[in-house]
Order: C-alpha cells, then structure tokens, then sequence
C-alpha cells in the first residue's frame, strides 16, 4: 500500500472554508461536509465547528451533536496509519477475539488509541462486509480477509518498510 | 484470453489486485473484465477464463499458479482448476433471480447490460407497475419484510387530499417525492447488499429509476455506508455511466437524478427514519411513526425506502413477469431469498435459494458444517439482533413465518455459524453492549436498558444474586421488547433471552434456574 493513499493533510482554515463553501447548497449538506473534511484532514478539528454553524446558519450545538453522534468522525489527527479490527459476531465466530488481542499488545494500545510515536491508530469496527472470509482487518482503508495473528505482523512490517503489496 | 477476476470487496481483501498484476506483466494482451464475486467465498479469490462457450473456474487461486492458468495445456496440473463455473455444485444447486447476472457480468459494462425492464416500465401505467409488483408478493428485503408494492402504491398515492380516492400518480398534485435505497448493511453477517452493488450495480440502478417512475418521484439517493469504501467506487463508477448513457438525468420519457451519499459508522442508520434523518444531515435519531416515511419521509415528503436487494428484484420481475416470482417460495413468503452463510462454516457463501430449506439442510448440506471440524452448537439468524439458535431447533423451514413461530427472525438473510468454542454468556453480554454503543438515546428502554442489561448479565455470569438478577434482566428484557421506538432496543432482548433459554450452563446456571 502506498503511504500517499493514507495521507492527510495538517488542517487549514482556508481549505476547510473552501470545502464547505462548495459543499453547503446541497441538500442535508452537513453529513457530506463532515466526510469530505474527515478524509481531507483525517479528523473533523474543533476549529471547524464555528465555520459549519456559520455557513450552514444552524446552531453550534446541531453541529457538535451531530458530529458526536456519528462513531466514524474523529475529534483528533490520527496516527500514521489506522487500523480496524472487525469485533462483530460473523469475525467473532473466527476467532478475532484472539487477533485483537495479539493486535493490542502488538502495538501496545487500546481501542481508539494512537501510538506515542504517532504512527498507528487502532480503531474498532462494526462489520466490513467481509464475513465470510474473517475475520476482518482494515489497514489505512484497505480491507484484508481470513487474518491471523501471524498474517498481521507480516502486513505491519510491510507496512514498515514503506510498503509493498 | 478473456479472463474475469472478481472486484468484489472480499475478492481483494483476499489477494484479487495481486492477481490482475501478475496477468498483467505476464500476458500484457490479456482481456481482464472485472465481476463480482458468484459468492463461493471459500473459493475467492477466483479467476474465471473463457474456453468456448464456457468459463472455466480456478480457486482460490494464488499467484504462483498465475503461470500455469494462463497455459490452457497446464490447467489440470493446478490444484484450483475447478472445470466449468456452471457445473459447480454449489451454484448449481441455487436458484438465482436477484443474483442472476452477479458474478456473471463485467459489473460496469452498460453496454451489456440492457436496461429491458426499464424500456418495457417506461410504456406502462403507474398502476401496472405497481400492481405487477404487488402481484409478485416482493417483500422488502431489509428484515422487516413490508409488501413492497403495498408501499409504492402508498407514496404514490402521497399527498392528495384527504378522502380522495385518486389512484394514479399523474393525478397527484406536483410535489417532491424520494426514492431512498438503504445500503447500510450494518448487520454482521450480511454482505448480499454489497454483492448486489459491487457485481450488478446497474440491476440496483434501473429498479430505483423504475420505483421512481411508479410513484412519481425524480430524485433517488442510495445511502450507502462508509465501512464500504470499495463498494462507493464502484457504484459511483456506475452512477456516472447511467448518466452518460442518459439513463439517469433528463430523459424524453421521464427524469430520474441519483446521488449517492455516505454514511459515517453509525449503525442504527440503517433503521429507515434514523437513515432519513441522517440524510438531512442531522444525528441519526429514530423518529416517531406515524407519520410514515411514504407520507412524510426524506425533507418531509413521500418517500419510498427499500433495500439493496428490493430494488435489485424489480428488474426480473418486470421483465420476467410477477408470476414467475410468485411461483418460487412459501406461503407469504414468495420468490427467493438471498442466504448469506458466514461464521464458523466451510463454505462461506451466498446462497440465493427458494424459502423453505431446513436450517439443518443450510449448514450442513450446503454449508458442509463448521469449519473447524468441531461440533456446532448455534447460529445466529437475521443479524446481532437476532436471537440464537441451537442443534434442537434446526429442522425449522428458513420462512419469514416459520422462524417467527421460534422468536427468531430472518431479517436481512445473514446466518452466523459457532462451533462448540462459543460461550453463549459472552454472546449475550455483547448483544446488549452493542445496543448501547448503537442506540440513538432517543428512548429510555434502549438508551439505558441495554446498560443495565450488561451489568445485570456480569453479576449473573459472576454468581451474584442469581435469582434476583434473572428476574431483573427478564423484566429489562420485556421492557425492552415492548417499550423500545424502534428494533434496536426492541429486538436487542432476542440474542439474549434465546441464549439464556438453550445455553444456561454457559451463564453458569441449570436449566431449572432459568426456567423458574
């Protein structure tokens, strides 16, 4: 996987303004804005948040609520790369329990943790769709089947090296 | 050579882009189409090859067999030559209408696809569209399994006065109507959605151009969610040649725009109104009914919401004819129904099948029982909101209406497989975390009893107060059941009552502890 594919950039008010500004006419805007912001920045920054009430003319409050609301919108950058491990039942029936595990103590955090050297960010997911080839596993949005703890270190040290595959 | 490589979610989590490089680089004048998956998930990623009037299947294939599969002389040297696609036996035994063509086609060709359904909707009336419809007994496919024709006809008929008793709707006033597809498939265990929208996304397309044209509405959008980054690439890629084909957009016979919009991880978005709300771009809070989405849905008009694979079933119904449809299946339970097999099982799958096979025959006969080789010893129908069964109650029909008679449900079609590993304690406990990670917090049953469900279902598992416990989790449960808005907290009881009743030892309990 490429490193360029996961990138995000260091937020920015004009960039941010420029997102909204275009995104705003359209109808329910507010979820389509929130996404575009999240995939641009890798979070939706506590800065936004004033600009959104502004331009889309509704309360500070809708705007938070709504963002807290949602599980796949972050409140702070992430680390380098985001991992997902699947916890649903289909993952659960194989095994991931003891994949999540060796994942945790493979890089020495917790759920919806970053890393202290900011380069991995480990997040749960409810299903990836990928439930009859588990359990699941997402790496910086790419999508790997049938892991095991063994498969997972080999895919981190690609990673590590920069990446192939 | 004509080589098909499926670009389906599960194919590339498995290795499928691997593959199309190696082809690449070794035979640069390959003709590489891209499908979706048959649904042989044991199987992915497989690569199909052309050979006269057949395709030939190989799978799972691995890169060092790359070289062998595109020397036909070296075919029965490959351990995952596995002949001609149809002779399959596990395909062969399917009866596929909705799936028909998934797997089947280069899933972005519009060329191929031909639109038929489409062509013969637009000469009919409103009313024989819907009426074919109704006629089918096509109920929607999402869990709740609502006659679909029995819904068009109510948003086409939306807003006209009272006590009017117009049928049509080019009668009806001008106003705003919505053709909404749910495609937040959040159900663990399910992933025929996905399948539909990766393999046959203009099936999805024309059955919402279609509803459209039944009800009167010319604007559709497909809410798709973000957990399925793969899928949005692909339909997108879809949206955008309907409307280069002028299938989409203005045409001379009607006018149909379609947008799809992402979710954002939020599971109870799937319910129909909280899906609306999140839409407008608000929380995804369940709202009450009435009024209903078909009177007061998306923006406040009518709004017809289906599944995925509702509305990919409107095309072989108009072009087949209702009967045809109507023929297959049981009872009220009519036509096929797309079986996703998943979990602790050999053969992983969708299985498109007519109502009415055994549970016992699914995972056993066709799904070749657990993967592990252990015994098994329960599955979980219908979702995480659906209850747990066990070897006893196997020999039920998989029918809308036999599986309810048992507290289960069928919902979206999505079996999960444990073998005798499971502990059924930790299963229930989940059911209830779930709920309170997903719940909306609109009502009170939901938002706080699944909380409290959780800490009751740890002091039962940790031996305090058993008794006592017991009698509070049932009353949450009944609370829950009864007092809940919408299925969230009203069916998050049925994992948990159900693997208390067949599993008591697993909560550390006798039989007659729980029966009590």
């Amino acid at each position: 996987m490429s490193k360029t594919e996961n990138r995000v950039n260091p937020w920015d008010a004009d960039t941010a303004r420029d997102i909204i500004e275009k995104l705003k006419s359209m109808p329910g805007a507010l979820l389509p804005i929130l996404n575009r912001l999240q995939d641009e920045f890798g979070y939706i920054a506590k800065e936004t948040i004033p600009i959104l009430a502004e331009e889309l003319n509704v309360s500070l409050a809708e705007v938070q609520g709504t963002i807290s609301f949602y599980h796949g919108y972050r409140d702070k950058a992430p680390g380098e790369h985001i991992i997902r491990i699947c916890r649903a039942e289909s993952c659960q029936a194989n095994n991931s329990k003891d994949l999540i595990e060796h994942t945790k103590d493979k890089l020495g955090i917790d759920f919806a943790e970053t890393s202290s050297d900011n380069k991995y960010t480990l997040e749960p997911v409810y299903c990836l769709g990928n439930c009859a080839c588990g359990p699941s596993i997402e790496i910086d949005k790419k999508l790997y089947g049938r892991m095991t703890p063994d498969k997972f270190d080999d895919l981190l040290e690609d990673i590590n090296k920069g990446g192939k595959k | 050579m004509k080589i098909y490589i499926p670009h389906d979610s599960s194919s590339i989590a498995l290795g499928a882009e691997g593959l199309v490089t190696e082809i690449k680089t070794l035979m640069p004048e390959a003709e590489i189409y891209r499908n979706g998956s048959r649904g042989l998930y044991w199987l992915e990623p497989m690569i199909e090859i052309e050979d006269g009037d057949q395709r030939i299947a190989f799978g799972p294939v691995e890169k060092k067999d790359i070289p062998a599969l595109l020397n036909k002389e070296d075919w029965q040297s490959l351990d995952c030559h596995l002949g001609p696609v149809n002779e399959i036996p596990e395909l062969k035994k399917q009866t596929r209408l909705t799936f028909k063509n998934c797997g089947k086609i280069d899933a972005l060709s519009i060329e191929n696809y031909k639109f038929m359904a489409l062509k013969k909707s637009v000469g009919q009336s409103s009313e024989q569209i819907i009426e074919e419809i109704k006629k089918s007994g096509l109920r929607g496919r999402g869990g709740a399994a609502f006659p679909t024709g029995v819904k068009w006809e109510t948003v086409s008929n939306a807003a006209l006065p009272t006590g009017h008793k117009w049928n049509t709707v080019y009668q009806a006033p001008a106003g705003q109507k919505y053709i909404v597809c749910n495609a937040d498939e959040g159900d663990s265990g399910s992933f025929a959605d996905r399948m539909i929208m990766e393999g046959d996304p203009y099936s999805l397309i024309e059955g919402m151009i279609i509803a459209g044209i039944a009800v009167g509405a010319t604007q559709g959008y497909i809410y798709l969610r973000s957990e399925y980054p793969n899928t949005q690439k692909i339909l997108q890629h879809a949206v955008d040649n309907a409307y280069e084909s002028n299938y989409l957009g203005k045409t001379d016979k009607y006018s149909f725009e379609l947008e799809i919009r992402m979710g954002a991880e939020s599971y109870i978005c799937g319910e129909e109104t909280a899906l609306l709300e999140s839409l407008e771009g608000k929380r995804g809070m369940v709202r009450y009914r009435p009024p209903l989405p078909a009177i007061e849905g998306l923006f406040g008009k009518p709004t017809v919401v289906n599944n995925v694979l509702t509305l990919a079933s409107v095309p072989f119904i108009i072009s087949e004819g209702a009967e045809k449809y109507a023929e297959l299946g049981e009872g009220r339970s009519k036509g096929t129904l797309p079986i996703q097999l998943s979990g602790n099982i050999k053969y992983p799958g969708l299985y498109e099948l007519p109502f009415g096979l055994t549970l016992r025959e699914l995972i056993y006969d066709i799904g070749g029982g657990t993967a592990s080789g252990k015994p098994f010893k329960a599955l979980q129908a219908g979702g995480p909101l659906g209850a747990y069964l066990p070897e006893e109650e196997l020999d039920t029909p998989i029918t809308y209406e036999d599986l309810a008679d048992i507290d289960a449900m069928l919902g979206h079609g999505g079996i999960v497989v444990f073998d005798e590993t499971v502990n059924m304690s930790e299963q229930a406990r989940f059911a209830m975390e779930f709920c309170s990670i997903e719940s909306c917090g609109k009502c009170t049953p939901c938002r706080i009893g699944s909380v409290r469900g959780v800490e009751v279902i740890d002091k039962i598992t940790s031996g305090i107060e058993i008794d006592m416990n017991l009698d509070l989790l049932q009353e949450l449960c009944d609370t829950m059941l009864a007092g809940s808005l919408c299925g969230l907290g009203g069916m998050a009881p049925y994992p948990v009552i159900s693997a208390l009743k067949y599993f008591p030892k697993d909560f550390g309990l006798s039989q007659q502890q729980v029966a009590a």
